[in-house]
Formats: structure tokens, sequence, C-alpha cells
């Protein structure tokens, strides 16, 4: 069963489109990765989840409830942790959450108790009653964890909860989502850390400029390239001329396939060698043949970066220096501001 | 029934909590406290030392300059505290702390507004108090039991009128720094042309006209009047270039000025927290 299902979703900022035609369904209970750089969508997608912002065009349906007709009902299923943290400086750790629990309209009770289950579940008693204005990058992300969980949502959306952390924190949030999932709640995690979404996901959609390129489960995403990720260069800084003759050296051999040029890379050669046909040996002497040199070689299990390559042309870490610089920030947020 | 029970609880809930965070940050950061209340004092001692000698018979029902300023204070300290009300939820949009209530399941946003009116009209409320304590222990008067309630009336619709538009400019303007600009545009010129400091008489004609219009000069008279301590709500409160208005039409007016401009944001308000 989905708990999430979109149609066709889209989005735009004045020119840019930050999504386009998005389609996504995330199965009940599991926890479930969005991967990509910045500025490839992720946050627009998570705030469409979040209620905060209206699509332009498509549907969202989530528990079956139309996401634009019962905005509320929505709100009392989710709990979303934004990727800014936006916390009260003036206002101590206890006396946020005391507030939050105020507007999820949690009874004095029941709310004394829930807040302290999460202060001793994310480890912050010591630090709980100093207000939020001294807190460090880590105990903000925590404080700001347990408010999106005061109402025990079924569903729990993280906008790239990590960046920036320090590992104890790193390790506790991770620890906390691996409970959660346990207990039954569905998440959504946004990152471009590949191995987070490794580590943690049951499912990953891969998505590149608004559109979702692939998805599944990491494992699927992976096997599907079909072999071993080889990169192959034949000078340090080859050129598109040389790239392109290795390309159809390497086109002729049976058992490699969905070769890449990566451009950023110097004209690096990436492809897929099946396993168990000795196939470098044979590149080998077909280059020696050809009158190239091997400069350096290397060969591995795919990842999930090897995935988004063969989707894009360009690994996450391409993709992030190119976006780098292009993007304005400031712009952007008092564009999305209410 | 029991759901329309619990909708109104959780809506007191909810206000109840934005506006005790509201008081939470002015215990904390007393400083707009303060402020409020020690710049409408030395207004008061310069400009009441600068106009001492004014002739007192040129000042429609008072005997002193003090006594005719204090007036104008308290509306002038009403009036400020409600034209920054605009920022504490331009600070929210900004920092991003608006998005954190925006996805709470709130039974209504209205509560996010309501909490503002409540907070800015207390406080309004308490400088302005402050300041007629100060005015009386200057020994320019303070109103009776019937005086006193004109004057709350009056300051609580001057505050609501300016808190609906100061909110919605914190929804229209791009930042504060936009906000706090308009502020120190408005603020000033909207007290120089009405009668804080100086009665319609002493104004040329074109002035006369604009500060007949003014809504604080709507909020300042019926407060004068409150102070002569004779109140009759039909006497002439107001000699405007258009004709005499009483008392009771000066609260009328604001009144109306107070319900077209709640009517106005509204739509704004569904458009911005919608």
């Amino acid at each position: 069963m989905h708990i999430i299902e979109t149609k066709s979703l889209s989005k735009s900022y004045k020119s840019v489109k930050a999504l386009d035609g998005f389609n996504i369904r995330v199965p009940k209970g599991t926890l479930f990765g969005i991967l990509g750089p910045n500025g490839a969508g992720k946050t627009t997608f998570l705030k469409i989840l979040a209620t905060l912002i209206n699509p332009d065009d498509g549907e969202v349906f989530i528990n079956n409830i139309d996401l634009k007709k019962s905005p509320r009902s929505i709100r009392e299923l989710i709990g979303y942790v934004a990727q800014d943290i936006a916390l009260d400086k003036v206002l101590t750790g206890r006396e946020l959450l005391d507030f939050q629990a105020d507007l999820y309209h949690i009874s004095k009770p029941k709310k004394h108790e829930r807040i302290e289950s999460l202060i001793n579940q994310l480890d912050m008693k010591e630090w709980i009653d100093r207000k939020c204005g001294t807190y460090s990058g880590g105990m903000k992300r925590r404080i700001d964890l347990a408010a999106g969980l005061l109402h025990f949502p079924e569903i729990l959306i993280l906008d790239e909860p990590t960046v920036g952390l320090d590992i104890e924190s790193r390790e506790i949030i991770w620890n906390l989502m691996t409970s959660l999932k346990n207990q039954g709640v569905t998440i959504i995690l946004s990152s471009h850390y590949l191995d987070e979404i490794d580590r943690l996901a049951d499912y990953v959609a891969i998505i590149n400029s608004g559109k979702v390129i692939d998805q599944g489960s990491p494992s699927d995403l992976k096997n599907k390239l079909g072999g071993d990720r080889v990169s192959l260069k034949v000078k340090e800084f080859s050129n598109k001329k040389e790239s392109e003759k290795v390309k159809e050296i390497l086109a002729n051999i049976n058992g490699i396939s969905q070769i890449v040029v990566n451009v950023s890379q110097g004209y690096s050669l990436n492809f897929i060698a099946e396993r168990g046909k000795d196939l470098i040996n044979k590149l080998k002497v077909e280059l020696a043949f050809a009158k190239f040199e091997i400069f350096s070689l290397t060969q591995s299990q795919p990842s999930l970066d090897d995935v988004y390559l063969q989707s894009t042309g360009y690994t996450l870490q391409d993709a992030e220096i190119s976006m780098a610089g292009k993007r304005d920030l400031k712009k952007e947020s008092k564009e999305s501001m209410r | 029934m029991e759901l329309q029970n619990y909708n109104i609880l959780f809506l007191y809930q909810e206000t109840f909590a934005l506006t005790k965070r509201l008081f939470i940050q002015l215990k904390r950061r007393p400083s707009t406290l303060f402020a409020g209340i020690l710049q409408p004092i030395i207004w008061l001692f310069l400009f009441g030392a600068l106009f001492t000698n004014a002739p007192s018979n040129f000042l429609p029902g008072v005997d002193s300059y003090g006594s005719f300023l204090g007036a104008g204070l308290i509306v002038f300290t009403a009036f400020s505290g409600a034209l920054n009300s605009g920022l504490p939820l331009m600070f929210d949009r900004e920092f991003g702390f608006l998005n954190r209530l925006l996805v709470s399941p709130l039974t209504s946003r209205i509560s996010i507004v309501l909490s503002s009116f409540i907070y800015i009209t207390a406080l309004s409320l308490i400088q302005s108090l402050v300041i007629m304590l100060m005015t009386f222990l200057l020994g320019y008067g303070f109103p009776d039991l019937l005086g006193l309630g004109i004057v709350l009336i009056t300051l609580t619709l001057l505050v609501f009128f300016v808190t609906s538009l100061s909110l919605s400019l914190a929804f229209i303007l791009p930042g504060h720094i936009e906000l706090i600009a308009l502020i120190f545009v408005v603020n000033l010129p909207l007290l120089f042309a009405s009668t804080a400091l100086a009665p319609i008489s002493f104004m040329p004609n074109w002035l006369g006209w604009i500060a007949s219009f003014n809504p604080l000069t709507f909020a300042i008279e019926p407060i004068r009047f409150a102070y002569s301590n004779h109140l009759n709500l039909d006497s002439v409160a107001l000699s405007a270039p258009y004709g005499d208005l009483s008392c009771r039409d000066c609260i009328t007016s604001l009144f109306v000025l107070t319900l077209i401009s709640l009517i106005i944001i509204r739509p704004l308000l569904n458009k911005k927290l919608g």
C-alpha cells in the first residue's frame, strides 16, 4: 500500500521549473530516500508534502487524502523538519516543545509526558532548559526533530536533517530514524549524502532537474546496472576526440555497456562490465592494439552515484559543483516566503 | 456540536500558546516595552518645556500645554506600539518560524493574527497607562471612571486599526528593512499632521484639513475630552474645517475605520495564511 502518491506534480518559481512532472509512490512504513543534488527540487517537493506551498499542477495523495482539498488533515498526519532550522532564540528548548505541543492540541498531562520522553530519547536533558539561541547546530537539529515528533506523526518528513552535523548528533538521528521506521512510521528523507541514503533507505527516488529519474530499492537500482562499475582514463587530461575513439573501442567489446564520457573528470569513461567475462583483460588488449595507454583503471561494485551517473551523465558531486554559484539562495528564500 | 466545542477549545489553546510566546519574548527582551514608554515621556518633558509659555487661552478646554499634550502622547504611545506590531510577524516570516506554525494543524490560522492583536493591545494599553500615570504625577490630571472607559475604548479601536494595517504590511513587504523604513516614514508625519501637538486652529488651512481626517485626531480628541472630566459625548470635541465633530462622532469614525481595515485585510490574510 502506498501512503504517498504524486501524479505529474509541477511547480515553478518565475522562470525556474523546480518540479516538472514529478511522480513518486511511497510504500507505507518505509524509509524513502530522495536523492539529488542541490537545486534538484527536493525541498520544493517536501514543502508541498508539508502543505507549505501549493503545486502549480498535478495531484498529491497522502493516506488517500487529497492534499489540495484537505491540507489540515494532512498536517495532522505529518511531522516536518525543515532544512533551515527556525527556532525562537528567546525560548528554552522545553518552552519551544511546550509551545509546539499546544499547536498540535496535545492535552496538558500527555504533553509533559511526551516532552520528557523525547528529551530522553534524543539525549537533550543537559541543555533542554537553556535558550535555543545558545544551541549548537546538532542541538538545534535534535530539538527541531523532537518538535516534529511530538504528536506521533504517521509520516515524518526530513529535509537534509544531518547536513553539517557532528558525528554524535548524526548517529543519534540515524538511530532515531531506524527506531521510528521499526515502529511503523513512514519517513521521507531528502539528502545529497549517498552513504546516508544507502545505509538507511528501503526505497530511493533519484531526482534531477525537478524530475524523478529512477526509483526503487537501492540494491535493485544498483543491480539494474548489470555488472561492475569501471572507470577508465587513457591520459590524465584527455580530450573529446580521444574519448570518443576509446568509447568506440569499448562499444565493440561484448559485455561492456552503458558507456558514459565524464567531461568534468578529464574525459574519463565510465561503463558497466559484466561479471565473470574477464572483460578487463580484453579491454587492455584492444586498447594496446589501438595504441592507447591506460592512465588509470578502477573497478568497483556499483553505488547509487553510479546509478545517478548512468542516468544523467555526471556524478552527484559534479552536479553539486555545477549548481554552486548558479543559485541565489536569498532570492529563492524570498520567493518562497509566505 | 462536540466537534465545535473541541474546535473552540483548540482555538483557545493555540491562541494562548502563540500569545504566551510573544509575552515570553517581551519578558526576556523588555527593551521595546521600555522604549515605548520612555519616548513619550521624553516628548512630554521636551515639548512640555518648549511650549510652557504658550498662551493657555489658545488651547481649547485645557489650562496648560502639558494637559493638552498628554492626550496626544497617550495616543502616540499606543499608535507607535501598534505600528510596530507587524515586526515580530515579519521576523517569523523571514527566519522561517512562520513555517513551523503553518505546518501545524491549527484549528484556524487566524489564531496567528489574533495572538498579535491580543499581545499588542495589552502592550499598548500598559504603555499608555504608564504615560497616563506620569502625566497625572506631573499634575496634568486623570480622567474619571467614565473618562477612563472612553480612553480605553478609543485606544483599543486605534490599536486594532493600526495593528491590522501593520500586520498586512508584514505580509506584503519583502522584508523587515522595508517595514522599518515605512514605519519611520509614517510615524512622525502622522503625529505632526494630527492634533497631538497643536490644535487645528494653530494650523495652516491645508494642514488643518489633513489633521481633521487623520485617525490619530479621532483618537486624541475624545481622550482630551475625557480628561476634561465633564463628559458629554455629544459636545463638540473637534472643530474640523468641514464641521464640528462630537466625541461620539470621533469614536464612531474610528470604529468605522477599524471595521473597514479589518474587512480589507481579510482577503490578504486568507491568501497568505490559507
